[in-house]
């Protein structure tokens, strides 16, 4: 008798989840796991949810390591995401792997994107096509330690005569001349890389990468960005690649006066037990100004279709909208990616995300096929400068063979 | 429901009940033994071969596999980086095995002799095997700092030597990640040795101290001989794991993986990198043939050189 009465109580279960599921659409939503992010995205999914009652959200989290493995297991089963986030430089592995589809113009016209958003939006575009839009971008700056300033008495530098003048005022070594405080921090494997190919590696009059993509900086402005980059070690002796094992951990120690880093690292910075401030990233001599900018996205999954590509496009602009990178702004820091809602006045008169907005309006966005792998080149290119003493020509003949070697083995 | 049990059964004889006792153990034996071997086929063996065959593909995950032959073998034996790898790798076999066996056997040897508070420093050997590798990797990488951080430099600057680059130099960031893995070894390689010193009857000892053998032919002559069997044993367990070294590489080296340029990269962490990272399955898993090759040979060769004399 139980058993029947168990029986009946799931079927009735059964058909009331299947009544349920003919009213509403459900949608799956993956982004990787961030405290903040995940805060935000369910105060979003709320909100949507409230304006769209025939329309669930289900929200999924991966690790950030396992990630992309984790989609691309998941297209390989056929289960993969209604709306999922990606990194603009994995764009290319996603759209040949089939991962995502098109946004389709009659949705989100392409002038409407290009006018609303900043420019580097671009990089979502193949062909005649986006791929995925924005919610919030991120740009570099350089953080600096007040306390470390004002002891040096000097104020943070403008251009890169004065980011090396600051740096040797704010070092400090120990009797052996081992550096215990450093002007600067230098950590390729960081945010360094971008630094040098889309700030200095421009400033010295390149270019990182020609119009189709290829690798450009092995010429004289390359050697010299290289240059600049390595003598802040061996010949001006104010940063130590590898000092307190990460940049940003020398400068959250308080034990680095200086560190070029990005939005996302505001959050770790709040609670430092110093007081910091951010200025924009160093002119050169002619005030020319460059910035890396890149940016998470939100594109359709290629297995979405019918009432669920619908219910996806809705909540993907729904998380494009000026009310979501509003409240994305609130909750992570981020950057909006939509002019209008970045550059109000509020945002530009902030002191600390003013100098990063600022960034935003010159900034490039690179095009990378293989992130890790190309960021690699870079790690390799100074640490053969400092490890093994190779020429600053060489071991940039070598990097910009290598990164090519990636991109043309990308493009097969 | 008792009454159904008491009763015996009816009916037929029927096949199980003409088998003798003797077959009928050997299906029940084999019955048993077919969970393991169902499971070892399926979980070791199919995807063992399956490498092999996804080796002579060009498999990203994305796109379904095409055979290509032997171009991953090519690409990979024509990859100055992978000669390098391999060149780490068998660095860390060959300074590893022999290092760690010696100064396990020393202690053990000594420690077998030790009889104040024994069980202690026993025990404080053995608690290094006991740590997490990844916890482990990260005390040492820190241990490895320039000043103002690390331990090691600190002493040094402080007796007035200059401080030392460790990981973040090509020629010794390899031995500094050594270290560690021995250290980490030890533990268990001096518990198995004791076991093996204890395992050799003291009459043999007695015998030979009557005859007038001085300690060094002892040892020479009866206790190194009779270890062999534990030699065996942890020279290839040993050897195993240093071949297949990752933990150590990669959480000391986690901001620039089996670096600076790639000098302390093994096999392993390449073969990680390569699926995990760019997602060249059939490329990595032409490097995973080659690794086991190379475990299957040292395991082999090992056996013949240390095998029992007849």
């Amino acid at each position: 008798m139980l058993t029947k009465t168990k029986l009946a109580g799931l079927a009735a279960g059964v058909s009331f989840l299947a009544m349920g599921s003919a009213q509403a659409v459900e949608i799956e939503y993956w982004q990787y796991v961030f405290d903040s992010r995940i805060q935000a995205m369910d105060q979003l999914i709320e909100k949507f949810e409230e304006a769209n009652p025939d329309i669930t959200v289900k929200h999924t989290t991966f690790p950030y390591a396992d990630y992309q493995t984790r989609v691309v297991a998941a297209k390989v089963a056929g289960q993969g995401p209604d709306v999922v986030q990606l990194f603009y430089g994995w764009t290319d592995q996603f759209v040949n792997g089939g991962l995502i589809q098109p946004l389709d113009p009659a949705v989100f016209p392409h002038d409407e994107i290009e006018s609303e958003f900043f420019p580097i939006v671009s990089a979502m575009k193949r062909g005649e096509d986006y791929y995925g839009l924005p919610t919030a971008v991120r740009s570099l700056a350089l953080f600096y330690n007040k306390a470390l300033f004002e002891e040096a008495g000097i104020q943070p530098p403008t251009n890169l005569d004065e980011l090396v003048a600051a740096a040797e005022a704010t070092t400090k070594r120990d009797g052996g001349g081992n550096i215990t405080t450093a002007g600067i921090t230098l950590d390729m494997a960081g945010q360094d890389h971008h630094w040098w190919r889309e700030a200095l590696v421009r400033q010295n009059g390149g270019a990182p990468y020609d119009e189709e993509g290829n690798v450009a900086y092995d010429d004289e402005a390359g050697a010299a960005a290289l240059k600049f980059y390595t003598d802040l070690q061996t010949e001006k002796n104010v940063g130590l690649v590898g000092f307190m094992d990460e940049g940003q951990a020398a400068f959250r120690a308080g034990l680095a006066a200086m560190t070029i880093d990005g939005t996302f690292r505001l959050g770790a910075f709040a609670n430092n037990p110093f007081e910091w401030g951010v200025v924009e990233l160093p002119a050169d001599a002619n005030g020319m100004r460059s910035n890396y900018s890149s940016y998470f996205a939100n594109a359709i999954g290629a297995t979405a279709t019918g009432e669920e590509l619908e219910a996806a496009q809705k909540f993907l602009a729904y998380i494009s909208s000026p009310e979501a990178m509003e409240i994305w702004l609130d909750v992570v820091g981020e950057l909006p990616a939509r002019r209008n809602v970045a550059l109000t006045e509020a945002n530009l008169a902030d002191p600390v995300l003013g100098p990063f907005l600022k960034g935003l309006e010159y900034a490039h966005t690179t095009q990378f096929y293989d992130e890790a792998a190309q960021r690699q080149t870079a790690i390799d290119m100074v640490n053969r400068v400092l490890l093994e003493g190779q020429s600053i020509d060489d071991s940039l003949a070598q990097a910009a063979q290598a990164e090519q070697a990636i991109i043309d083995q990308a493009r097969q | 429901m008792a009454s159904v049990n008491a009763n015996p059964q009816a009916g037929p004889v029927r096949f199980w009940d003409r088998l003798n006792i003797g077959t009928k153990r050997v299906i029940w034996a084999w019955t048993f033994l077919a969970l393991p071997i169902l499971f070892y086929a399926g979980i070791r063996f199919y995807p063992t071969f399956q490498a092999f065959w996804l080796s002579l593909t060009n498999w990203d995950l994305l796109r379904p596999a095409q055979f290509i032959g032997l171009a991953n073998y090519q690409k990979m034996f024509a990859d100055p980086i992978f000669w390098k790898v391999f060149q780490n790798t068998f660095l860390y076999l060959i300074i590893g095995t022999p290092l760690s066996l010696v100064i396990s056997f020393v202690i053990a040897f000594y420690l077998d002799r030790v009889r104040f508070m024994h069980g202690f420093i026993r025990a404080l050997y053995f608690l290094p095997f006991l740590t997490t590798a990844a916890a482990m990797g990260w005390v040492w990488r820190w241990f490895y700092q320039p000043v103002p951080i690390g331990v090691i430099n600190g002493i040094l600057s402080s007796v007035g030597i200059p401080q030392q680059p460790f990981l973040r130099s090509v020629d010794q960031a390899l031995f500094s990640i050594l270290v560690p893995a021995i250290w980490a070894g030890l533990g268990f390689q001096i518990i198995i040795f004791m076991a093996g010193l204890r395992a050799i009857p003291g009459t043999f000892y007695e015998a030979a101290r009557i005859d007038g053998l001085g300690e060094g032919a002892i040892l020479r002559k009866i206790t190194i001989p009779l270890l062999k069997p534990t030699t065996v044993f942890l020279v290839v367990f040993s050897s195993i794991g240093f071949l297949r070294i990752f933990d150590q590489v990669y959480n000391m080296t986690t901001n620039d993986p089996g670096g600076p340029l790639n000098s302390t990269k093994p096999l392993v962490l390449m073969i990680y990198q390569t699926a995990f990272s760019s997602y060249q399955m059939g490329y990595a898993a032409a490097q995973t043939v080659v690794l086991f090759t190379i475990l299957l040979f040292v395991s082999l060769l090992q056996l013949y050189v240390l095998r029992e004399k007849k």
